[in-house]
């Protein structure tokens, strides 16, 4: 199998399912002459051309809603925000219209809204945001946050033909920083499921994103002082694979949430009840969350490594969780 | 005049007289305590909405705002399940989850629900009106907002959006010169609002609202022009808002000189007493039409009472598709 990056994992998918599929298109900001701000549109303007990537004018809010209505008309739209963080500016049309569309109307809709996500590039504050809870605390959407090359393209290529609107963030720390195996065929990997990354006894590190590979990292420094850690990525963060994460909870009684979200009202609380109250019975110390502190994205270098977690801070709390 | 022409004018006065008494029954049904929510009035919007609506072909598609009752009605949405919706039955098109007209689509009419936040119809309508450019489809997205609305992003972000895209859509922006209590001197500091069309690139018009003629010519103009490819326009409608902004709202803030106006001007008072000089209307074809009307509007609101309401049972169903 072909190594190759995570953005090229992305840029394949979009690939072939543009090919594949002449209802898929996709709009955004500089995704077309320029190939998308991180390239992950890199080669689809020449080949479909202005009429399926399309460089729309900077207007977030229309061009969410274009999308709802293109769906309803039988066409399959790709979204692209040029940072999560700028899809608070066509949160509306999300939250309001796509994510009830269903509900109320029971009409299929099937949008990908695709954004480059997360920190560890120093980017600063409107560059770096993880808004995933704001979409999983919305019934009606599905968040997809994939963590390496393979998930990525099978992931995507799974939201592009749900029916459903899908939130899909990539995590932009990885884009170029991580490679792997990727088959060159089109295949999907199936939402609302987690993955078990790595297999332990003694502790339950249930992650996302672009922190599956610092929990990685960390279980394999653990394993050396005897410390065994089960990293699951959970993949889908709406709706949640709750059976995975209560099978691995059930099996080492201590647990560790980590994202490098925000703590309050973060995905990693809603695990927390989750286990609380499904497992309770198993659980030999209290749930411990490894999180961003509760402030905006810092810029300075010293402060965003502060900021996000990372293997250092996953080694302490697991090893403190371990011995409690 | 043709007989043709004839029917025409006695077709447009059916939709305006059906519409009215769809609003003033939905308002007894509200006041007798068969609503859990609230409705909207449409007094003084029947010209637009069915004005418009008539102007649009068969695979078009329009999505309304809260005003546009009329327009449902043409797209072929029965009294019974306007009825029903009202009443938060499982028949409904919404199934009872939304409330009045709110959600109150039916793809295969043609017709789009809405959400509450205004002006967010526009910006679906673009992606209808992008679809059928993306499959070289000779149909048309007509859609509907208020001088409130206009105020709000979406809007420019949308005419903005509609003329680069060069998409085949109609916007009719219903100026009833309240949004709730606020009054047009609060809410636009131009003259005309049409003008705001210009300054994105595509053309604004201004129509009188209350004249069905009026707004059906100029909605065909836009249309035509949208079918073959030469892009959106906006439309102007002015009219006043001649009730409360819904149901709870006795509306004391609009002064009684300004109704006493507009009430001269009544659409559906004005368009009979031309059809009746133009002897197009007599009283027995008066007569006809609202026994018409009345039967209608009496078995729909009878279907929609014996419809169930839903069962408690599907409340999590179709939450995704
Ligand atoms: C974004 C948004 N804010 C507030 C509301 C609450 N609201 C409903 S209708 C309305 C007034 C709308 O005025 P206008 O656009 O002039 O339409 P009209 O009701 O006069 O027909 C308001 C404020 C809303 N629906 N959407
Ligand atoms: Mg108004």
């Amino acid at each position: 199998m072909p190594e190759i990056t995570f953005l090229q994992a992305i840029n394949q998918a979009l690939h072939q399912e543009m090919e594949a599929d002449n209802t898929v298109f996709m709009l955004g900001q500089d995704i077309g002459i320029l190939g998308g701000a991180f390239k992950a549109t890199e080669g689809l303007f020449d080949k479909f051309g202005r009429e399926r990537v399309i460089d729309t004018p900077m207007c977030e809010y229309a061009f969410s809603g274009l999308a709802n209505g293109a769906a309803l008309m039988g066409l399959r739209p790709i979204v692209e925000f040029q940072f999560a963080d700028f899809i608070s500016t066509g949160f509306d049309p999300i939250v309001q219209f796509a994510a009830t569309h269903h509900y109320r109307q029971n009409n299929p809709l099937p949008i990908v809204f695709r954004a480059p996500w997360g920190g560890g590039s120093y980017a600063g504050p409107f560059h770096s945001q993880c808004p995933e809870a704001w979409f999983a605390h919305t019934a009606g959407l599905k968040v997809v946050i994939p963590s390496n090359p393979y998930d990525a393209k099978g992931l995507l290529i799974s939201a592009i033909r749900d029916p459903n609107p899908v939130i899909f963030f990539e995590p932009k720390y990885l884009y170029r920083s991580q490679s792997g195996e990727v088959p060159s065929d089109a295949y999907t990997v199936d939402l609302g499921l987690a993955n078990v990354a790595h297999t332990g006894d003694d502790i339950s590190i249930i992650t996302y994103g672009a922190m599956v590979p610092e929990a990685i990292t960390a279980s394999k420094i653990l394993h050396k002082s005897n410390i065994s850690c089960e990293v699951i990525d959970l993949r889908t963060i709406s709706p949640l694979d709750s059976q995975t994460i209560l099978d691995s909870v059930k099996k080492t009684g201590k647990v560790l949430v980590l994202h490098e979200a925000r703590k309050t009202a973060g995905i990693g609380a809603e695990i927390a009840a989750i286990v609380s109250e499904n497992a309770f019975e198993y659980l030999d110390a209290p749930i411990t969350r490894v999180t961003a502190p509760d402030t905006p994205v810092p810029y300075s270098p010293p402060l965003e490594n502060a900021y996000r977690p990372n293997s250092d801070s996953v080694i302490q709390a697991a090893k403190t969780l371990y011995y409690f | 005049m043709l007989e043709s022409d004839k029917t025409d004018h006695i077709k447009l006065l059916y939709w305006m007289m059906l519409t009215r008494a769809v609003d003033d029954r939905t308002i007894s049904l509200a006041k007798l305590g068969k609503i859990p929510g609230t409705i909207f009035s449409q007094k003084g919007h029947e010209a637009i909405s069915v004005g418009a609506a008539c102007a649009l072909s068969a695979a078009d598609v329009v999505a309304p705002m809260h005003r546009d009752l009329g327009a449902y009605l043409v797209r072929g949405m029965t009294p019974g399940r306007i009825f029903s919706q009202a009443m938060a039955r499982s028949t409904s098109p919404s199934q009872g989850r939304d409330v009045n007209t709110h959600g109150m689509g039916d793809i295969e009419l043609g017709i789009i629900g809405y959400v509450s936040h205004l002006p967010q119809a526009m910006t679906v309508a673009l992606g209808a009106a992008f679809s059928f450019q993306y499959r070289n489809e000779p149909r048309v997205a007509l859609t509907f907002t208020g001088d409130g609305a206009s105020s709000e992003g979406a809007f420019s972000e949308s005419l903005n959006l509609a003329a680069v895209l060069k998409l085949p859509i109609v916007f009719i922006l219903e100026d009833n010169q309240y949004a709730y209590s606020t009054p047009s001197k609060y809410q636009y500091a131009i003259t005309d609002l049409a003008a705001r069309a210009t300054a994105f690139g595509l053309p604004g018009m201004t129509v009188s609202g209350n004249n069905v003629l009026d707004v059906r010519r100029t909605t065909i103009k836009a249309i035509h022009r949208a079918r073959n490819g030469g892009g959106p326009t906006l439309i102007k409608a002015n009219t006043m808002r001649m009730e409360g902004h819904a149901l709870h709202d006795s509306a004391e803030y609009v002064p009684k000189e300004l109704l006493d106006k507009w009430k001269a001007k009544d659409p559906i008072a004005n368009y009979k007493k031309m059809l009746y000089e133009k002897k197009v209307l007599n009283r027995r074809t008066e007569k006809l039409l609202l026994e018409q009307i009345n039967k209608e509007v009496s078995n729909g609101e009878q279907w929609a009472e014996n419809s169930p309401y839903p069962d408690p049972s599907t409340l999590t169903e179709g939450v995704y598709a």
